[in-house]
């Protein structure tokens, strides 16, 4: 089977060592995460992971599955590319001396639709949202015109496509089976 | 009138009783103190068994759990009292078997600082746990032992450890009993789909070589009843997982055998010829399956399971069914047609045949040379009218009794399958036997195993555990060595095993045993044994070098099996 990257969304929980067990269902396959985003969800007391890494399907869904089996977890996927919308979000920090002295910069950060947030004598940070290879592509550009100080990217965050929303239908779901309980 | 207050060590009193404990099997220590304080009071509520070795409380509990199908409860201290029931832990987790652990922990203000046994209970017991939670404060007690309780017995059960900090035991707290039905996050009895069990149908009533294999999920789920009445109504030859032996009796018409790598050879062999593999809470293990890449290739496959997480997960499936099988069973029945499948039952017997020549001739009926393993079980079966639990320990032992054992009672087996624990069986014996006294409880076990579990035998004699114990004594470590012998060109590297005086061990401990070497002894040992009020070790030399067979070879096809 082919590897490909794949983005697995989670909904927990949100108290302490959620995370450790999410992350440990990868430990123990030694597979690799590429990315993670851990923050909270449009409903209260659920936090969301974003994670993205490299797999086979079957690994990947496998994996999803025993997440998804933790009880304090709510849902967990599993998408490609091509079934979700993804960002990123990367803070570039260069020399303020040398955009000064090389027009070029400047207009690379016009041209990538990078914004600027601060600039002082020392040093500009630059920001840009985008998909890792755009966000890539800026930071080879900087290097070549010798501007970067320090370079840094978040993981990606990520919403499916598809327009049914799992984990409030499945909360839902939940609260009528409840309270056709009683 | 207002609330009672209480303290956190009180609270967890009041809840395990709200739970209907009736035994607890602990070992005290520093900053579990407030609890065995407490406990104290409570002599009269729920027995209290002071085991040897905290890996000795867990796997007593699992014997309690897996014999009766309630929750088995240990109490052990912080540090070195908790990552002793690791082990125990993770055999519950693999086995999927109902305990609670509750570890003393360090109080609050000092965790994280290296403070006397303090170690992250909660971090270690996260990946073999179901759920493992750490109470803070006492006013958690209630509501954190409902939702343990709830959670371990509830769908696929499981081990759950609460780790309770000191000052959460002492300080004090309103007390009122919390009931936990539901976990929002958490579906324990997914609703099966209905579609599935049709699809289900079509497949079972137009298969004309049907195969049932039966799991431990059938005792778990307590679908005993269910499950002979789909069988027997659509025709459908039954084989048993170790773990499912007694989820259906050995002389259940239906009954072909015993999967797996020392199963049965006519139920291994037509897995690769039935066109139909009906799976019934079991989860494709590795034992079972031999080489994934060659097994039931032919077949169409349905599978029901509690646990949505096993499906596809060793072996693709056609109808996946997820679902407790005590609720799935009788909507299949209903849906099936009277089968009658007679000529493919009947070719069972055929294979079955070739491995009783082979085979179980002579392991039941030497007539001459040191005992067998297989004769010591069959004859201790029989002579409790096939009623007994039998608990293994790890080995030949474990194997050679499971496999010629006879089962007619539910929850008859109780034996590490996943995590293969030697120590686990004299422990699991006596929490079988002190929560089902009416039972006798059988223990077959090796001399490399019962020496892993030892110090129990203080338990047995202090509790007074009428535990009957086989010891199968090889002098060697007999499955390790087997091994050697077949795949390793005979170099018995660390096999050969000098033992003691098993005779004096026994009377140092109070416990009556008897040695047979002799085949013309053996009846009489066991009648005497059986007949003795209270433990008893029968000590049998066996064959030092037998081989367990018939056996799948590692990485072989599982219907490839050799019988020497
Ligand atoms: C705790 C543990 N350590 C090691 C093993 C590996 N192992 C499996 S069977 C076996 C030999 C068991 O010897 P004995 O208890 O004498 O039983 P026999 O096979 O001779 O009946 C060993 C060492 C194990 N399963 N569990
Ligand atoms: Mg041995």
């Amino acid at each position: 089977m082919e590897k490909k990257l794949y983005t697995i969304i989670v909904y927990t929980e949100n108290i302490a060592g959620m995370l450790n067990q999410v992350t440990a269902e990868f430990t123990r396959r030694m597979m690799n995460i590429d990315t993670i985003t851990a923050s909270s969800s449009s409903i209260e007391g659920v936090h969301r992971y974003t994670i993205s890494l490299w797999g086979e399907e079957d690994s990947i869904q496998k994996v999803t599955k025993r997440i998804e089996k933790k009880v304090d977890v709510l849902k967990a996927d599993y998408y490609l590319d091509n079934e979700i919308f993804f960002q990123e979000v990367a803070l570039y920090k260069l020399s303020t001396p040398r955009i000064m002295e090389n027009n070029q910069i400047s207009r690379i950060i016009r041209h990538t639709e990078a914004r600027i947030i601060e600039v002082n004598a020392n040093y500009t940070v630059v920001e840009k949202t985008g998909a890792t290879d755009t966000i890539v592509e800026l930071y080879n550009e900087f290097v070549a015109q010798q501007c970067m100080l320090q370079f840094v990217k978040s993981g990606r965050v990520a919403v499916p496509r598809h327009s049914h929303e799992n984990l409030s239908e499945l909360l839902f779901d939940k609260d009528c089976k409840r309270k056709s309980v009683k | 009138m207002g609330k009672e207050i209480i303290s956190g060590g009180e609270a967890l009193m009041r809840s395990l009783i709200k739970e209907g404990v009736d035994t607890v099997f602990g070992y005290p220590g520093g900053s579990i103190m407030p609890v065995f304080d407490a406990m104290y009071d409570h002599r009269k509520d729920f027995r209290q068994v002071l085991v040897r070795h905290e890996q000795g409380a867990v796997h007593a509990a699992q014997g309690y759990a897996r014999s009766s199908g309630r929750v088995g409860v240990s109490i052990v201290t912080s540090g070195p009292g908790a990552t002793n029931t690791l082990t125990g832990i993770s055999d519950a987790m693999l086995d999927s078997t109902p305990v609670v652990v509750i570890a003393g922990q360090v109080g609050c203000a000092v965790l994280g600082t290296d403070a006397f046994q303090e170690i992250d209970f909660v971090g270690i017991t996260q990946p073999i746990t179901k759920w493992s939670y750490q109470i803070r404060r006492p006013e958690d007690v209630a509501w954190a032992v409902a939702r343990a309780f709830y959670i371990a017995s509830t769908g696929r059960p499981g081990p759950v450890v609460l780790d309770f900090t000191k000052n959460a035991q002492t300080a004090m707290t309103e007390y009122e009993d919390v009931f936990v039905d539901s976990v929002r996050s958490y579906v324990p009895y997914p609703t099966p789909d209905a579609m599935a069990i049709e699809e289900a149908a079509k497949l079972i009533n137009k298969s004309e070589r049907p195969f049932v294999l039966v799991g431990q999920g059938v005792e778990l789920g307590e679908a005993h009843e269910e499950l002979k009445v789909f069988i027997e109504k659509a025709d459908i030859p039954a084989a048993r997982t170790l773990l499912g032996l007694s989820a259906l009796p050995t002389e259940h018409p239906l009954c072909v055998g015993m999967l797996g790598m020392h199963g049965n050879y006519g139920p291994n062999h037509n897995t690769n010829e039935c066109d139909l593999l009906i799976a019934v809470g079991m989860r494709f293990s590795d034992r079972v399956t031999g080489n994934v890449a060659t097994y039931a290739k032919q077949a169409k496959i349905i599978h029901i399971d509690i646990d949505h997480a096993e499906i596809n997960k060793n072996v693709t499936v056609d109808v996946p069914i997820v679902g407790d099988c005590k609720e799935v069973l009788p909507l299949l029945t209903e849906l099936v047609e009277r089968g009658n499948h007679k000529e493919w039952i009947d070719s069972f017997a055929k294979y079955n045949a070739i491995e009783d020549e082979k085979v179980t001739k002579k392991a039941l009926n030497p007539d001459c040379g040191p005992l067998l393993m297989g004769e010591v079980a069959r004859k201790v079966s029989e002579a409790t009218g096939n009623r007994a639990i039998l608990v293994t320990d790890v080995g030949q032992n474990q194997l050679m009794s499971s496999r010629y054992f006879k089962y007619s009672e539910p929850h008859s087996i109780l034996t590490s399958g996943g995590l293969g624990t030697m120590g686990y069986g004299l422990p699991a014996a006596i929490g079988a036997k002190i929560a089902m006294p009416q039972r006798t409880v059988c223990l077959f076990t090796g001399d490399g195993g019962f020496q892993m579990n030892i110090q129990e035998l203080g338990t047995i004699m202090e509790q007074g555990v009428g535990v009957k114990m086989i010891l199968l004594n090889n002098n060697y470590l007999g499955n390790v060595r087997q091994w050697q012998e077949l795949f390793f060109d005979h170099r018995y590297s660390w096999t050969p095993m000098l033992n003691p005086d098993y005779a004096m061990i026994a009377q140092g401990y109070g416990i009556p045993s008897r040695l047979v070497i002799e085949r013309e002894e053996l009846d009489a040992a066991i009648t005497e044994m059986l007949a003795t009020d209270g433990p008893y070790l029968l000590h049998v030399a066996v064959k030092e070098e037998d081989n367990v067979m018939p056996m799948t070879p590692p990485g072989a096809t599982v219907s490839e099996m050799i019988f020497e």
